[in-house]
């Protein structure tokens, strides 16, 4: 497979952003993904979050690690500069592009394998180093490219396409990053486009370390009855999900909170999974609230989704490390070389 | 206690001014470093070179530590082997310590309690001093008396070797400038060693300390902090690192002298970003992130760091992003011995990574070396748009050196290599990420956030072809491979050369070193010149090797190739590259942790060269 250029052509009167963009200016290559991969929805919701935010294409640096999900930064986005990095290690690379430039916008896309096995280290320091970024774990619960193994965020007892039953314990991101101090923290489903683009926004606008868990499944290795995520009741889910919170910026985040509500939707093949929106007396901004509420709601078998915490007022790494407001990528000789005169009173010293 | 009288040695007592060895055992944690450190500062401050060396284990506290100072009015920097004067301050290691000491030498030893007669050599001068029962005498706190110790016997020292103890009371005095109340305290101390030695030993002793002017103007510091102080210089920007003896005073010592010179007087606020990683994955990881964006960044590591790190190594050299590396080399392989030197990991470096790779070292001799060295590595990173690897060891690492001032051009600006700017794309200017416009393999590339609308492009450790698009197209990937050996041979040009020395008469035998091996080398090329073994030498400086390197061998019938590894690998790079036959290229290893020595190195070229020549063996090879 080889690179796949997109027609440029597109209808005269598509709407543009109050940058003069449409949201074909937002796109990228086209997707090599399987056909009706829930990955191509959340890419579809990062082109429109990025529309919708006025942001201006190149100020966006797109950064993801190895697998399915880590190669769809080529199919968004396509006037940002991308890297696919090393199978879980996008956070640290993502770290050290947002040291040299605090000025651009920083997209992490990275997997369940990607970011809960092999990236499992790197995911927890990226976000407890506070780095200002927006974070996606495109969540599906196998290994797609290597065909259908279980991945880290398997739940115990789902079972892969042959019937066997996962036996580990799964790895919940979302209590990871609570934990570890990620100062917005969100789950979403692929599908339900009305929920992510908010979410996503929100991320993006967020200064410091924001991470979204995306459930995201896979129609090829994860579809099957016995599975917990399953592609085809998302897209069901998705017409349920439509109408949820939409985010512009932080201050609006606290308040449009929808009421609480389980929803569950059966697929076709049987399996189940259980939406929980923001009940009325969630208060995002409770972190030792969000992850009690989210405890006991994964006991009840329940998954809950949504914006689950924010800090508005957050400090990011740069911050802490007090660095200065240019980029350090931007400063010149003058500035950065002390010279041969510093250099005569350190020979000085040194005799 | 035997005295000196009883203790007459069965050889002449050594006599030597200003060419000696003093060997310190100490136990690790018990504060003799520093005194140890002070005594070498004021052999320098008299003007005679001195080389100190610390050789400690991979402990806090507890276990047998050894410092030694080469004093050298001729220059010699390199280790010398063997031991003129021991200060015996550790009973663990008393009998091996005591074993080394030259014929003739002597020992100075702490004599509080009583040994017998086995424990020491009749061919040395024994020269006990009670410190213990000084110490308890003098002191209450158990603390003081440790330490205090420690400077007694520098006092007690200075008396044995005739020296003027003004250099040592000025470095205390400005040691301590910060903290006043301590300088009485350790003037005492000093003074009481002092006197004691010259109202109850045989001062002095027929090793002696003369004031010189062989010091010059040259400075003394460590390679770490000079590469360091170099990445400053250098423009980094970036430092990403994990804790790893014998590279953390690195990125500490750029740490100090960016705080110093890089933090804003107004707002306070720094000009660098220096991160602890969670362990060597992320460091390059970081490194590579950076560099991407535009900021000069390095991470400082040792053997294992860079073997974590050959995932990452091998997306950078693919896809051409830039990186320094300092690594301070160490023996390895695994843990090996954490706290000894060698130059074990030339082939890893110049390899790093799986598939077909090759990277740019460079060999630092000493701490100016590493200064230049460090700064120098940034411009070629960009310049390549690759991987650099500043290959320190140990020995220079972590040793304080004597070595010519450090210089800075201030004409000079940071070469940041091909960059397209937003001007050239907005002028239509063609822009193809990998693609060769110049034909020296090297592309263009472009920071990210530059241009609205051209100049984006997707970095990957995937094939793509010279836009960058995604391909898995053989062509275009064999394409781009072979582009990078032409980036390879590009480097060869902007890489320091070797320099050559040649011997004072033809000889078709020639000799081939780098980083560390080069102060002993210096000495050992004498001491064959002195017994007739005339030796070119040829210092290598980085790889890839530029044409030099291949001239001198093709130049000379037998080349030794000294190394302080087991494999011989600088060895393996010359052969490869070369395509000699290997048997002109003649071993000369040492790898037991410790460094490499005038007297290692020119036994073994004797042994090897001598019976050609049928010239008897010279006194000063063992």
């Amino acid at each position: 497979m080889t690179f796949l250029p997109k027609p440029r052509l597109h209808h005269p009167d598509l709407a543009a952003n109050e940058l003069g963009f449409t949201r074909r200016d937002y796109e990228g290559s086209i997707s090599t993904l399987c056909a009706g991969c829930g990955h191509d929805s959340i890419s579809a919701a990062i082109i429109r979050a990025c529309y919708e935010l006025n942001l201006p294409p190149h100020r966006i640096a797109k950064l993801s690690g190895i697998g399915c999900s880590s190669k769809t930064p080529t199919y968004f986005l396509g006037n940002s500069h991308g890297f696919n990095s090393v199978h879980g290690r996008m956070p640290s690379v993502l770290t050290g592009a947002n040291l040299a430039n605090r000025d651009l916008i920083y997209l992490g896309v990275s997997g369940d394998g990607d970011s809960a096995s092999i990236g499992l280290g790197q995911f927890a320091h990226a976000i407890r180093r506070a780095v200002n970024m927006c974070y996606i774990v495109e969540n599906n619960g196998v290994y797609g490219l290597t065909k259908g193994q279980f991945s880290a965020t398997a739940d115990r007892g789902a079972t892969n396409k042959r019937g066997v039953a996962n036996q580990d314990q799964p790895i919940d991101l979302v209590s990871m990053a609570l934990q570890l101090g990620a100062t917005y923290v969100g789950r979403s489903f692929s599908g339900d486009k009305g929920q992510l683009v908010p979410l996503i926004k929100g991320a993006l606008s967020h200064r410091g370390a924001a991470f979204i868990d995306c459930i995201s499944p896979c129609i090829a290795f994860n579809n099957h009855q016995g599975s917990t995520k399953s592609f085809d009741y998302v897209r069901e889910h998705n017409e349920a999900m439509n109408a949820l919170d939409v985010l512009t910026g932080r201050d609006e985040i606290t308040l449009d909170q929808e009421p609480g509500t389980v929803e569950v939707v059966r697929q076709h093949d049987g399996s189940l999974l259980k939406l929980r929106k923001l009940d009325a007396a969630y208060d995002p901004t409770d972190r030792i609230g969000a992850m009690n509420f989210l405890q006991t709601h994964h006991a009840r078998g329940e998954i809950v989704t949504g914006l689950l915490y924010v800090d508005p007022d957050a400090e990011d790494m740069h911050g802490f490390h007090e660095t200065v407001d240019t980029p350090l990528n931007a400063l010149d000789d003058a500035v950065l070389c002390p010279g041969s005169a510093a250099l005569d009173k350190i020979n000085a010293s040194l005799r | 206690m035997r005295t000196l009288e009883e203790a007459a040695p069965a050889v002449a007592p050594l006599q030597a001014v200003n060419d000696f060895v003093i060997r310190f055992a100490n136990v690790n944690g018990s504060g003799s470093a520093s005194a140890n450190r002070l005594f070498a500062r004021a052999i320098l401050r008299m003007g005679v070179p001195a080389t100190p060396r610390n050789i400690f284990p991979s402990n806090i506290q507890g276990l047998p530590t050894w410092y030694e100072i080469r004093v050298s009015e001729a220059g010699h920097l390199g280790a010398r082997g063997g031991t003129d004067l021991l200060v015996q301050m550790n009973p663990q290691t008393w009998d091996a310590d005591i074993r080394a000491i030259e014929p003739g030498g002597y020992l100075f030893y702490d004599s509080t309690k009583p040994l017998p007669a086995s424990k020491f050599r009749d061919d040395i001068t024994v020269i006990g001093m009670p410190l213990t029962e000084i110490c308890n005498r003098t002191y209450t706190d158990s603390r003081q008396r440790q330490l205090f110790k420690n400077i007694i016997y520098v006092g007690a020292l200075s008396a044995l070797l005739d020296m003027d103890p003004v250099a040592i009371e000025d470095l205390l005095r400005e040691q301590f400038r910060a903290k006043e109340k301590l300088i009485p305290p350790n003037l005492e101390a000093l003074h009481l060693g002092r006197d004691y030695a010259l109202a109850h030993l045989p001062c002095p002793i027929g090793l002696r300390v003369r004031p010189s002017e062989a010091v010059g103007d040259r400075v003394f510091l460590e390679g770490n902090a000079a590469a360091g102080l170099g990445a400053v210089y250098g423009g980094a920007t970036v430092c990403a690192w994990y804790p790893i003896t014998p590279s953390t005073s690195l990125a500490e010592g750029y740490m100090r002298f960016a705080a110093r010179y890089r933090t804003d007087k107004e707002t306070g606020k720094k000009r660098f970003a220096s991160v602890q990683a969670e362990d060597e994955l992320a460091s390059i990881g970081m490194v590579i992130g950076a560099s991407w964006n535009g900021a000069r960044a390095f991470t400082a590591t040792s053997g294992p760091g860079i073997s974590l790190m050959q995932e990452f190594l091998g997306l950078a050299y693919f896809a051409e992003i830039p990186a320094v590396l300092f690594n301070v080399q160490r023996a390895g392989p695994s843990t090996g011995m954490p706290t000894r030197t060698q130059q074990c990991d030339i082939l890893v470096c110049a390899q790093a990574s799986h598939g077909d790779t090759r990277h740019v070292l460079l060999f630092p001799e000493d701490p100016h070396e590493c200064f230049t060295m460090g700064a120098l590595a940034f411009d070629l990173a960009e310049r390549l748009q690759t991987p650099i690897f500043v290959m320190l060891d140990l020995d220079i690492g972590m040793n304080e050196r004597l070595c010519a001032p450090l210089a800075w051009d201030d004409s000079k600006r940071m070469d940041r290599g091909k960059v397209m700017t937003a001007a050239e794309l907005e002028a239509g200017r063609d822009f193809g990420r990998y693609l060769d416009v110049d034909g020296d393999g090297i592309p263009y590339r472009t920071y990210p956030g530059t241009h609205a609308t051209r100049g984006s492009f997707f970095t990957r450790g995937t094939s793509r072809d010279r836009y960058a698009r995604y391909t898995e197209d053989g062509a275009a990937y064999q394409d781009n491979m072979e582009r990078l050996l032409v980036k390879f041979d590009t480097a060869k040009q902007l890489v320091p050369p070797a320099i050559r020395r040649d011997a004072a008469q033809p000889t078709r035998l020639g000799a081939i070193y780098y980083g560390s091996t080069a102060a002993p080398m210096d000495e050992a090329v004498e001491l064959l010149a002195a017994r007739g073994i005339h030796l070119d030498l040829l210092r290598v400086r980085a790889y890839p090797f530029g044409a030099e390197v291949l001239d001198f061998i093709e130049g000379h019938d037998t080349i030794f190739v000294v190394e302080q590894n087991r494999d011989a690998q600088l060895r393996q790079l010359l052969i490869a590259e070369s395509e000699t036959n290997p048997k002109r290229l003649v071993r000369v290893l040492h790898y037991d942790g410790s460094p490499i020595t005038a007297r290692i190195i020119a036994a073994a070229i004797w042994n090897d060269a001598a019976p050609a020549r049928s010239v008897a063996q010279p006194e000063a090879v063992k």
